[in-house]
């Protein structure tokens, strides 16, 4: 229903396209059997199988992707699905979740699975001291209580329905009770590979289980290599020789090259990554909403589309509610490129010309001092004269962000409106870059408050879409463009047609999706 | 014999001071770069209370000066600590921090162990290599032979690290696929297999240190050629090859070891940028991941390896020198 609007898969590989021509269901051509090589970045040498420690695509792939499973999962069409749980049920006001967990699940050591196991690895994240980024998630639940050996049930301080959503954040996956300590440092999980072998840094080998309750969906290798390579030079000579079958983050710049390589081509998606220039709205002259309506006319978001990430993303809205988001509102009116309308505005504000200072530095995202340069350069048409402070890059999130007036940032996206909305617009939250709350619009904050409740999906499309048309119109962020997630495969590896959009790596569960071709 | 053993001693002193003076240097550096690992390690996340807790975890929140000293008391006893980023993860889970940790010694002992690997392939190819074509150049000395291997030595020390480093993966594995672009070694891997992944590395290091040691070896032979005892030798009727491996190569030994020891030095403290352009999991991976993010304690383990081994291996070349050396072993 909603799948295809949702979607906005710009590319996969030449044999798929044939595939798909065809009409046959690209499924029924996978195959078990191979190994799958893959050069990922992010991986450090204090790596573990800590999944409240996993940040980045390398542990990320390997835990929640390759040895442990969730409860929930998020599909490459971004439709939820059970992972652990087969089925959930909300109470109306959306407080009350009773999940049904899957039966007949073992780990990898054996010990079948089971409410407890559900519990414990929870409550791992609500530990004293502990600082996991899934906190916030967890402590959302006041109660679990065991239902039954396979039924769980959360009780939640507030309603939120997308709950079923938050288990299926790459933190909290499941450890079997009672052996959590050995889980931790061997990495025993239900997933659809064993640890063979695991070297912090280095290197990670994954064998498949014998028998999984995944079989005929997913899982098609017989052991899974990841081999760490920072470097981007690197990972793409790795990739060019043979040496791995597929690479993360190819680098712009010569995506060209590879693209000329006939034995390998480019995966990519659009999804929630976005570059933005928060502005505090709290501080003058960014707390008239006719200047910030200005910039939002002065900035030529297809040319930084253009320039800055050399077509490989898509403009945006100044909503960091994104394409891979389910109530991503596509079809609102964009802003444009207007000096005219910025000079307007300009007036309105009581401004013939302006004096800004924008702060920008690499550690932002590739390319944001020049993404800067470009806006000073559209801006001044419209009497907008914007000064580019480059900032160092060390300490750009301690000393910058949030701290000067106006600078440029980034953020990964949320799987969900309301995560991505409660973690950066909601009145008082730390990351709240732009000071975002009810003096500059009440009715949003009421609206994120009401929406996060609301179990009906078309008042809830009703209220995301108002708060988009909020922040298009209103809102303290920049949000000039979304940037895709860009990996590349050899011809050895064949992905299915849908390729998850909302992390890199088919949503980093490509040793689940994926097989030889 | 007595002196050789006085100038170790002497030696072995002086080198435990530069050690000493090596870790404050470090320690000054890395305190002087802008951001410290509480910011750099939450990046986006850093919100003014994230970054005090774990200051005060790892106790960043002391004075430099009393960091030091605790740094250094326990690396007195051979306690290097816990690199930041463990103890930073351990309190991350709400785990007790100190039992079970990874020490800084037990990360670096593998990396090291694959950086001395490193070393050796390259030296075994590298030393041998370089002794033989200085001989012969020496032999053959101005000869085209001698042009080439001059010209080609000296352009391959005039050239970046990482640019004959992708020279020969565009050449051996790119063009002509016969050697791995990427040397992940890892344990458990059979050793012709470890060797085969190790030799573009190795390769790439053998071009950076042969000039030196060959022209070396070419100028302190040829220096001698113009002495009396080789012009007798010649004119006793010797072969030009005896004269030189007999005559005059055990007398040129001293600057040749000196020059040897250098570049062994320079095989496990230069390895740097030769393991990140081939992904080795060596020491100087760890070194630079762990200058990214500020982890003194690992920093500051391998600053102290590399000095070390520099010390150690310029004594040993200095040990050599005097022992190849009667008018050295007997000073009058």
């Amino acid at each position: 229903m909603t799948k295809l609007s949702r979607r906005s898969l710009l590319r996969t590989g030449a044999a798929a396209g044939v595939l798909a021509a065809s009409g046959l269901p690209l499924r029924a051509q996978a195959k078990r059997g191979g190994r799958l090589r893959v050069g990922l970045n992010g991986a450090n040498s204090s790596d573990s199988w800590d999944a409240r420690t996993h940040a980045d695509v390398f542990m990320i792939s390997a835990g929640h992707g390759t040895v442990f499973d969730c409860l929930t999962e998020v599909a490459a069409d971004g439709a939820l699905k059970g992972e652990l749980a087969t089925d959930w049920e909300a109470s109306p006001d959306a407080k009350v979740w009773t999940f049904n967990l899957r039966q007949g699940v073992t780990f990898h050591n054996g010990k079948s699975f089971g409410a407890d196991d559900v519990i414990e690895s929870l409550q791992l994240h609500v530990a004293e001291g502990s600082k996991s980024a899934a906190g916030p998630i967890v402590s959302r639940i006041t109660e679990m209580k065991k239902l039954g050996e396979h039924q769980v049930q959360f009780v939640l301080g507030s309603g939120n329905a997308d709950f079923p959503y938050l288990l299926a954040d790459y933190h909290l996956v499941i450890y079997p009770a009672g052996q959590i300590e050995e889980s931790l440092q061997q990495g025993i999980g239900t997933g659809l590979y064993r640890v063979a072998s695991f070297e912090p840094g280095v290197r990670f080998l994954g064998t498949r289980v014998d028998s999984h309750y995944k079989d005929g969906e997913a899982g098609w290798f017989d052991e899974v290599e990841f081999i760490a390579i920072n470097d981007n030079t690197a990972r793409t000579n790795a990739l060019l020789t043979g040496q791995v079958d597929s690479i993360n983050r190819i680098d712009r710049k010569t995506e060209g090259l590879l693209k000329a390589n006939p034995m390998l081509r480019i995966q990519e998606v659009s999804g929630n990554e976005h570059y933005t220039f928060p502005m505090l709205t709290d501080v003058a002259p960014f707390d008239d909403v006719n200047v910030r309506r200005a910039l939002k006319y002065a900035v030529n978001r297809q040319e930084m589309v253009d320039k800055i990430l050399l077509g490989h993303g898509r403009i945006a809205n100044d909503s960091p509610v994104g394409p891979a988001n389910q109530f991503f509102a596509g079809d609102l009116e964009q802003l444009s490129y207007d000096p005219d309308k910025a000079k307007f505005y300009l007036k309105e504000a009581g401004y013939d010309s302006i004096d800004l200072d924008l702060s920008a530095s690499s550690a932002a995202f590739d390319g944001a001092v020049d993404a800067a340069q470009l806006y000073q350069a559209s801006a001044r048409p419209a009497g907008i004269n914007i000064n580019v402070v480059q900032e160092p890059a060390d300490g750009y999130w301690s000393n910058v962000w949030i701290k000067k007036p106006w600078c440029a940032s980034y953020w990964g996206g949320r799987a969900t409106e309301d995560w991505m909305l409660s973690s950066a617009y909601e009145e008082g939250v730390p990351w709240n870059d732009s000071q975002w709350d009810s003096k500059d619009s009440a009715r949003f904050q009421t609206l994120l408050v009401e929406a996060r409740a609301e179990l009906d999906t078309v008042k809830r499309r009703e209220m995301y879409t108002e708060m988009q048309m909020i922040l298009r119109d209103d809102g303290g962020v920049i949000i000039p463009m979304f940037a895709n997630f860009v990996q590349a495969l050899n011809n050895k590896v064949a992905a299915p047609e849908t390729v998850g959009n909302y992390f890199q790596m088919d949503n980093c569960r490509m040793t689940e999706r994926w097989w030889m071709a | 014999m007595g002196t050789v053993a006085k100038i170790i001693a002497q030696r072995l002193g002086l080198g435990i001071l530069t050690l000493f003076i090596v870790s404050i240097v470090i320690f000054t550096a890395v305190n002087m770069l802008p951001g410290d690992f509480a910011e750099s390690i939450l990046g986006q996340g850093a919100t003014p209370e994230a970054v005090a807790a774990i200051r005060r975890d790892l106790g960043l929140d002391q004075s430099p000066v009393s960091r030091y000293f605790d740094w250094l008391g326990g690396a007195v006893r051979g306690d290097f600590g816990s690199s930041f980023a463990q103890a930073n993860f351990a309190s991350f889970t709400g785990s007790d921090s100190g039992s079970g940790l990874t020490s800084v010694a037990q990360q670096i002992a593998p990396r090291f162990a694959n950086t001395m690997f490193l070393a050796s392939v390259a030296a075994i190819i590298a030393v041998p290599l370089s002794l033989t074509l200085g001989v012969l150049a020496a032999l053959f000395r101005n000869s085209v032979f001698d042009r080439v291997v001059n010209i080609a030595t000296l352009s391959s020390i005039s050239s970046p690290e990482f640019f004959l480093a992708y020279v020969l993966i565009l050449v051996f594995a790119v063009l002509n696929p016969w050697l791995p672009s990427l040397s992940n070694i890892y344990e458990g891997m059979s050793f012709p297999e470890r060797l085969e992944k190790t030799l573009l590395p190795a390769l790439t290091l053998t071009l950076v240190v042969t000039a030196h040691m060959m022209r070396m070896t070419r100028a302190a032979i040829i220096n001698l050629l113009a002495s009396p005892y080789i012009e007798m030798a010649r004119l006793k009727g010797l072969s030009p090859m005896r004269v030189i491996l007999r005559h005059a190569l055990p007398n040129a030994l001293a600057p040749i070891v000196n020059v040897v020891a250098l570049n062994l030095a320079y095989l496990i403290t230069g390895v740097v940028v030769v393991e990140v352009v081939f992904v080795y999991p060596g020491i100087g991976q760890l070194f630079v991941d762990s200058v990214k993010i500020r982890d003194i304690p690992v920093v500051q383990a391998c600053c102290l390896i590399f000095a070390a081994a520099y010390i150690l291996l310029n004594l040993t070349a200095d040990i050599l020198s005097i022992l190849s050396n009667p008018r050295l072993r007997h000073p009058r």
